[in-house]
């Protein structure tokens, strides 16, 4: 019924608009009514064009303060995070600026210049100085964020293997993810989904022969020691997938049939990230948004909501079908000690078969 | 001369036949009829694209509540009126694949190559007119189908508008990869056969048909965009066929060109060997070129409206024509930038970072020389021209965020996120479309020999500029905050919770800014038969086209096709009493033409 009733409404007003325009044109019937702009027209217009220019800029200025500053943008929590940060904020410096500018010149011309009857436009085609500026200066700025680009994501994409990085297999598939550790050997065990055997309880196709595959370990959570370089190994069953870790500054698409790598360095335990002051204010603003929208869960008669308390996810950020918008888990970030005492917790590879 | 032969040959076979209404509405060989034919074909398709768009837009600001309208027009994809997730994902996709290929390319460069190139180089009709008419009915064949499978039982195609294999390659995987992907695929390989004969007429009536004195140099810039949009179009399009007929092959016939062990559904399936990488590089090699077939039309027809509407030549012609080459070259050479997380090669993503980032270059260049020309300009604010204002606005806008995806490291953190939603509408797909607006506004006359309503434009322009902004600017920040594009809602990430009330700002301008292109159409469809009747040459414009008489006449010109003696650009010429000399007004004693 509301729906129809909008419906309505905007016919209405549609059909105001029709009428407005109708006055509008039979005042001017008069004067002209070619359908080509008279210098009033220009002149509106310019107006308006002057107006649009603030409008960019309010709306520019109310994205940055009411959403400029979200957490994602500063407090990373890993080793090369910082590093992305710096360039993403360098680059959006310079987009800010050249933006500001250009936009203002562009309206601001738009306004200056606005036509009138009788005078006449500058007659000009050509200047191979402002055009050879103009391209000289694009070329210098983007010479350096090439150079600086470049040299981040060769540091970032290099693995160094001489660190001794914690192995771990993220293995994707409809519509959830599993980590697989490599156990005391540091080594996966071979695996191809031609050898999953459900039966058996072996949901990652496993190589039950492979002698580096019995001490894996397969979890439903991502643990992760702080502070310790970790290397992923991505894998997916069925469809493409990508193992998006927002926090960390870190993705890699999990493709059927071959195997992906990506590797960081976690560098703020959970705990630690849930005490930032940027989190807790994220955290209260998102409870507070929760508990109002809770209040109308309960008017319907539906549970209310969870409160929420901050944790690092793995999202999936490749359409993968369905359920994608739900396929999540949970990264845990720890000290070693914590980790340790976990990882003595879980089952390995050749005690979790079924025989 | 051959070309003049070939004219003269036309002229008769105009007098010989009568027209019956088939060969003159249906099965026209007439450019401009089959202009028109492209225009209104992707004006009914645009309809269908944004008013998807307005529907999984009201899904997300309202997430998993019921709605009137879903209900309406959903069926069995919304019980209880509630937008189901499979329906959303195919909504998207059909969204982008329409939007894109049947919206800014066909009916975009499908209406004004048509439109323009004969009569703005002064042919009496395309290269061959049988062809242009075959390109036009296998576009509508294209669109029919696309059409027809949103009915189909599992669903219309829902992979996303780039169609990743696996996922579309197995029904198991998703409804929509089923017969709603077998059509999608069809009629893609029908539209490419479409877009490759409109393309090599183009192509061929440019090089051979332009007019006595019409030289490249003298060329209006909206030719040299149609031109080279079409030479991008046919290097790149056939790879995009080679990769649905590959994916055909997976398909329906047991190969295994993109895929490879897989394990679905409790089964292995037999495919080994194959790679989904291949088909991200096979879809991005026109993917990318793609972007570039929708936006240099559009940049085309903005050069030509904004020297008309500033009574100024368009600055810096040489540098333009050079900017078009060196976009359309570089448009082949970066696709890899949609593939910087895909497993590529690290040393692969640091080349295409590398090349994409150039192309910032000749765009800076474009950008800088049309606000150039609006300086000390007499600008006449026609709707055209607000239009095209706009596009250079939006291509700025959404043009600088293409430094940080463009730069690899950064893209791994907003790779797929609605920051990439957020640029490449405002670069591609709101530049395109006001170009074809101001196009459309703009040639109105020329096409309908009618004018628009221009207080309508008034109207129609100044809230379609606030509500894409609207829509649009905000999104890049959502997208910062890390929120994943493709998701059908989002409250299963209590993390984004505070972005919640952006999506619900972002929907309302999608809504009203989609109403009221309403505002739009009524003035298209009542000016078309109402409207006043146009004069010859009504934006005093100096192109050929205006020469030609308001009446359409097969053959275009009357008598002779006029002469050409200086470039289209000589607005406010000093020498000259009007602001404004058209091409086909010999040079005065003396006067000396520019040098290009």
């Amino acid at each position: 019924m509301t729906a129809l009733l909008t419906i309505l409404v905007l016919v209405f007003i549609l059909v105001a608009i029709w009428q407005m325009v109708k006055i509008f044109d039979l005042a001017q019937a008069k004067v002209e009514n070619s359908q080509i702009a008279t210098d009033n027209d220009n002149r509106i217009n310019g107006y308006l064009m002057i107006s649009f220019l603030a409008f960019i800029y309010i709306i520019t200025i109310v994205s940055f303060v009411k959403w400029g500053d979200l957490p994602l943008l500063s407090n990373s929590a890993s080793e090369h995070g910082p590093q992305i940060d710096n360039l993403m904020i360098i680059s959006l410096t310079i987009i800010f600026i050249v933006q500001t500018v250009t936009q203002f010149l562009l309206h601001y011309f738009a306004f200056k210049y606005k036509g009138e009857k009788g005078r006449k436009a500058l007659f000009f085609a050509d200047n191979n100085k402002l055009e050879t500026i103009w391209t000289i200066i694009p070329v210098i700025v983007l010479a350096g964020l090439i150079i600086y680009g470049l040299s981040t994501w060769i540091n970032i994409m290099g693995v160094d293997e001489s660190d001794d990085p914690l192995v771990v297999e993220l293995y994707a598939q409809q519509f959830n993810w599993k980590a697989r550790y490599a156990g005391e050997d540091n080594t996966l065990g071979k695996a191809n989904v031609r050898l999953i055997d459900f039966d058996r309880a072996n949901i990652l196709g496993l190589d039950e022969a492979d002698p580096n595959a019995q001490d894996d370990v397969i979890t439903t959570e991502l643990h992760l020691p702080v502070g310790k370089p970790v290397l992923f190994k991505m894998r997916s069953q069925d469809v493409l997938h990508s193992a998006y870790m927002p926090h960390f500054r870190a993705q890699m698409n999990c493709v059927p049939g071959m195997i992906t790598q990506f590797g960081f360095t976690p560098t703020v335990t959970t705990a630690e990230m849930r005490l930032t002051p940027e989190m807790t204010d994220k955290v209260v603003n998102i409870n507070n948004i929760r508990v109002e929208k809770s209040k109308e869960l309960i008017a319907n008669g539906e549970p209310a909501l969870d409160r929420y308390e901050f944790d690092y996810l793995l999202l999936c950020n490749k359409i993968c079908g369905k359920s994608h918008y739900n396929m999540q888990m949970k990264i845990i970030v720890e000290t070693q000690e914590e980790y340790n005492a976990w990882m003595k917790e879980q089952k390995v590879f050749k005690n979790s078969l079924i025989n | 001369m051959s070309a003049h032969e070939d004219t003269h040959a036309h002229e008769d076979h105009g007098h010989h036949h009568k027209e019956t209404f088939v060969t003159k509405y249906i099965f026209s060989q007439d450019h401009k009829m089959i202009a028109r034919q492209y225009l209104i074909t992707g004006t009914i398709m645009g309809v269908i694209g944004v008013f998807m768009s307005m529907m999984f837009r009201i899904q997300l600001a309202w997430p998993e509540k019921p709605n009137v309208l879903f209900e309406a027009f959903l069926g069995k994809w919304a019980p209880n009126g509630v937008m189901d997730a499979d329906i959303y994902l195919a909504l998207v996709t059909i969204h982008g694949t329409i939007m894109v290929f049947f919206v800014l390319t066909a009916g975009l460069s499908g209406t004004f190559s048509n439109l323009l190139i004969p009569l703005q180089i002064g042919a009496r009709d395309m290269a061959s007119g049988f062809l242009n008419m075959v390109s036009y009915w296998l576009f509508f064949l294209s669109s029919v189908i696309m059409v027809i499978s949103l009915f189909v039982q599992a669903g219309p195609a829902a992979a996303g508008w780039t169609v990743y294999p696996p996922l579309s390659a197995l029904p198991m995987a998703q409804g929509g990869s089923g017969m709603g992907m077998t059509l999608w695929l069809v009629s893609m390989a029908i539209f490419i056969a479409s877009s490759l004969l409109g393309s090599l007429n183009y192509i061929v009536t440019v090089i051979n048909l332009r007019t006595k004195g019409m030289s490249m140099t003298r060329l209006p810039l909206t030719i040299w965009a149609f031109f080279v949009t079409a030479i991008i179009g046919v290097i790149s399009f056939p790879v995009l066929l080679s990769a649905a007929l590959l994916l055909i092959m997976d398909r329906s016939f047991g190969t295994s060109f993109f895929l490879s062990d897989i394990f679905i559904q409790g089964e292995v399936l037999h495919y080994q060997g194959g790679s989904p990488v291949l088909f991200e590089h096979l879809f991005w090699f026109l993917g990318h070129p793609e972007v570039y077939i929708v936006l240099l039309p559009a940049l085309g027809i903005t050069s030509e409206v904004i020297a008309t509407n500033s009574r100024k030549p368009i600055f810096g012609y040489r540098a333009m024509v050079a900017s078009i080459l060196a976009i359309a070259f570089l448009s082949t050479i970066v696709w890899g930038h949609h593939m910087f997380v895909s497993g590529m090669n690290p040393f692969l993503g640091s080349v295409f970072t590398f090349t994409t980032l150039l192309i910032a270059i000749p765009s800076a260049v474009k950008a800088f020389n049309y606000i150039t020309t609006l300086w000390k300009g007499n600008l006449q604010m026609n709707p055209a021209m607000l239009f095209s204002i706009g596009l250079v606005s939006t291509f700025i806008t959404g043009g600088l965020t293409g430094i940080i995806l463009g730069d690899s490291a950064l893209d791994i953190n907003v790779h797929d996120t609605y920051f990439v939603v957020a640029h490449f509408h405002l670069v591609m797909g709101i530049s395109a479309l006001y170009g074809m607006f101001a196009g459309i506004y703009h040639w109105f006359p020329r096409m309908f020999g009618r004018m628009l309503n221009k207080n309508l434009g008034y109207i129609h322009f100044w809230v379609t500029a606030i509500c894409a902004y609207g829509v649009f600017f905000p999104m890049h920040f959502i997208g910062m905050a890390g929120l994943p594009r493709r998701y059908y809602t989002n409250s299963n990430f209590p993390l984004f919770d505070d972005l919640a009330n952006v999506n619900v700002i972002i929907t309302l301008f999608a809504l009203v800014g989609g109403v009221f292109q309403l505002v739009f159409l009524w003035n298209f469809f009542s000016s078309m038969f109402y409207g006043k009747k146009a004069e010859q040459n009504p934006w005093r414009s100096n192109t050929l086209e205006w020469t030609a008489p308001v009446e359409h006449i097969h053959g275009n010109w009357p008598g002779e096709i006029p002469h050409v003696y200086r470039w289209s650009y000589d607005y406010s010429k000093p020498g000259h009493d009007e602001d404004f000399v058209p091409q086909n007004i010999p040079l005065k004693e003396g006067e000396e033409e520019l040098q290009h």
